[in-house]
């Protein structure tokens, strides 16, 4: 390429983003954890640990090249059941983001565009749902309805849409009003266009971010469920339930709780990471 | 007779429950292919008259009190809204002010132009390819005088100075072959330079095309530059119009006289 062809958009965008090391580790953590989460019938050293199985004579083993997790109370490898583990901390985050997100977009869009008893209604109904933290809901859900993944997944989307929408208004807010809206309402473009192809691309940039960030505290409350029992029920290995479970033999194994722990953490961290990295190379875009 | 002629136009603001008159009977007109400016302070009313014209003003809290706006010798205030928004952009299209907030910056420029003459080919009932599009796109850009347009079309607005963004949207506003172009201070957001290549071109294009043209500003200067005859509005009123030449020279009004005053100049020393 001749220095003076201009670069295309995905290049520069690659470009910037390969340079920033917050982003590159962060969505390197991220992708490890979804790869291993979908293999990991086929990756794990003892795939059948992730059920009920049970095998007393090697319980409460240390960490070792055959187990590199250590076994848990009744034996089984607790390498493998992190990895399974994962799918439900992933399959949460994903779910409860692919309804929040989408829907909350939405909201904002109409809040912030048309103004008027549309704004009144959507975002005194996003005051009243972020005045409820999405830990208590789940419980209280939990408490109502049966603990089950799915009724956390529902009780947390219905509150965590709310996030989105309040960021997507005060964009849609501060865009609405410049001229290039006022000319294609002049030049009579529909609302769907405006909203869509307008406004819409202006706001991928923050929903990246905000969506990355989100997904480590969506699987961070969905361990605090599980850990609190109110989650996916054994004996689906899950993250939360077993540092609740290896909580009891602590400090001697160790192991049992402190690493699946580690791996919630590292997950969240790459999320966090993911979103950082993304917020830094959008910002650079916004200076150009 | 005129292309455009406003007949009296009153327009009044109700903002907290108290009803301001903005426009206190405002007429002018522009004959085809003629050049018109309406000159004014801030707040003389005269991006109120433009909207009016254009159909852009928001009612409420607007409210249009009484008079006529003819375009070619329909009554634009009468008109159903659907054959309003037809006129807009196609027969009338206006050259925005701000070449920074004017401009989508996710899409491409060429993305935009191809977007606005989708939507003026489709409520004109014209059919027309995308490559065809592409090509009306690239023409006006050309006439526009960028010097290579695939590539201008293919820019987002960031990678364009100022003086190109800015001639990007005359070639928005040229796009389906207007009879009226307003311009509403353009190339105010552009250094003096620039500015002067701006209006050069706008003249230039106004004659090759036959257009004729409604020049808003606040500036003396670009008044001289581009419009044969003026209109001088203050408080909501046409306080004085005549041929631009002997407006400046001999004017009548004690306001127009003030208002000349107060351009500054560059010889004679500080007054």
């Amino acid at each position: 390429m001749s220095a003076t062809e201009p670069l295309s958009n995905a290049w520069q965008n690659w470009y910037r983003f390969s340079r920033n090391p917050t982003a590159v580790v962060g969505a390197a953590i991220v992708l490890l954890c979804v790869l291993a989460a979908i293999l990991a019938p086929w990756i794990t050293p003892f795939p059948e640990h992730a059920g009920s199985f049970v095998d007393f004579r090697n319980r409460h083993q240390p960490p070792s090249l055959e187990h590199w997790f250590g076994t848990d109370n009744v034996g089984r490898d607790n390498f493998t059941r992190v990895i399974f583990g994962l799918r439900v901390s992933l399959t949460l985050a994903f779910v409860v983001l692919i309804v929040a997100v989408p829907f909350g977009t939405l909201m904002g869009l109409l809040a912030g565009y048309f103004g008027g008893w549309t704004e009144i209604v959507i975002m005194r109904l996003t005051d009243i749902a972020l005045a409820i933290p999405p830990l208590v809901m789940a419980l209280a859900v939990a408490a109502v309805a049966a603990p089950s993944l799915t009724n956390a997944m529902l009780a947390i989307a219905v509150l965590w849409w709310t996030w989105h929408t309040r960021l997507i208004f005060s964009i849609t807010r501060q865009i609405r009003s410049q001229e290039y809206i006022e000319a294609a309402e002049t030049l009579g473009a529909s609302k769907a266009h405006i909203l869509f192809r307008e406004i819409l691309p202006n706001c991928v940039s923050a929903i990246a971010v905000k969506t990355s960030l989100d997904a480590g505290f969506v699987i961070l409350i969905g361990a605090s469920l599980s850990f609190l029992g109110l989650g996916i029920q054994p004996p689906t290995p899950d993250l939360g339930t077993m540092v609740a479970a290896g909580a009891e033999y602590l400090p001697d194994f160790w192991w049992e709780s402190m690493l699946p722990a580690g791996a919630i953490l590292f997950v969240a961290l790459g999320f966090n990471l993911l979103g950082d990295g993304l917020r830094d190379m959008f910002d650079v875009e916004d200076v150009r | 007779m005129s292309l455009l002629s406003v007949e009296n136009l009153r327009v009044s603001f109700t903002t907290y429950g108290r009803r301001t008159e903005v426009l206190r009977g405002v007429s002018l007109s522009i004959p085809e292919g003629a050049q018109r400016a309406l000159v004014g302070e801030s707040g003389s009313g005269k991006s109120v008259t433009m909207k009016a014209i254009m159909g852009l003003l928001p009612m409420p809290p607007a409210r249009i009190e009484g008079g006529r706006i003819l375009f070619e010798g329909r009554d634009l205030l009468t008109l159903p809204e659907r054959d309003r928004i037809a006129l807009r952009g196609t027969a009338m299209s206006m050259v925005f002010q701000d070449p920074m907030s004017s401009l989508n910056p996710v899409w491409t420029v060429g993305d935009q132009l191809r977007t606005i003459l989708k939507y003026a080919d489709r409520r004109l009932g014209r059919d027309r390819s995308s490559r065809g599009r592409q090509a009306r796109v690239l023409e006006v850009l050309a006439q526009v005088r960028m010097r290579e347009p695939e590539r201008v079309a293919a820019s987002f607005p960031i990678m364009l100075s100022g003086g190109m963004r800015q001639r990007v949207l005359i070639a928005m506003a040229l796009l389906s072959q207007p009879r009226l172009l307003i311009a509403d201070e353009p190339g105010t957001a552009l250094d003096v330079i620039t500015q002067a290549q701006i209006l050069k071109l706008l003249q230039d294009l106004v004659t090759e095309q036959k257009l004729a043209l409604l020049m808003i500003t606040h500036n003396l200067g670009v008044v001289r530059q581009t419009a044969s005859y003026t209109y001088l509005m203050n408080q909501g009123r046409i306080v004085e119009e005549g041929e631009t030449q002997s407006l400046f020279e001999a004017p009548r009004e004690q306001y127009t006289r003030d208002l000349i005053a107060a351009v500054p100049r560059l010889t004679g020393g500080a007054r």
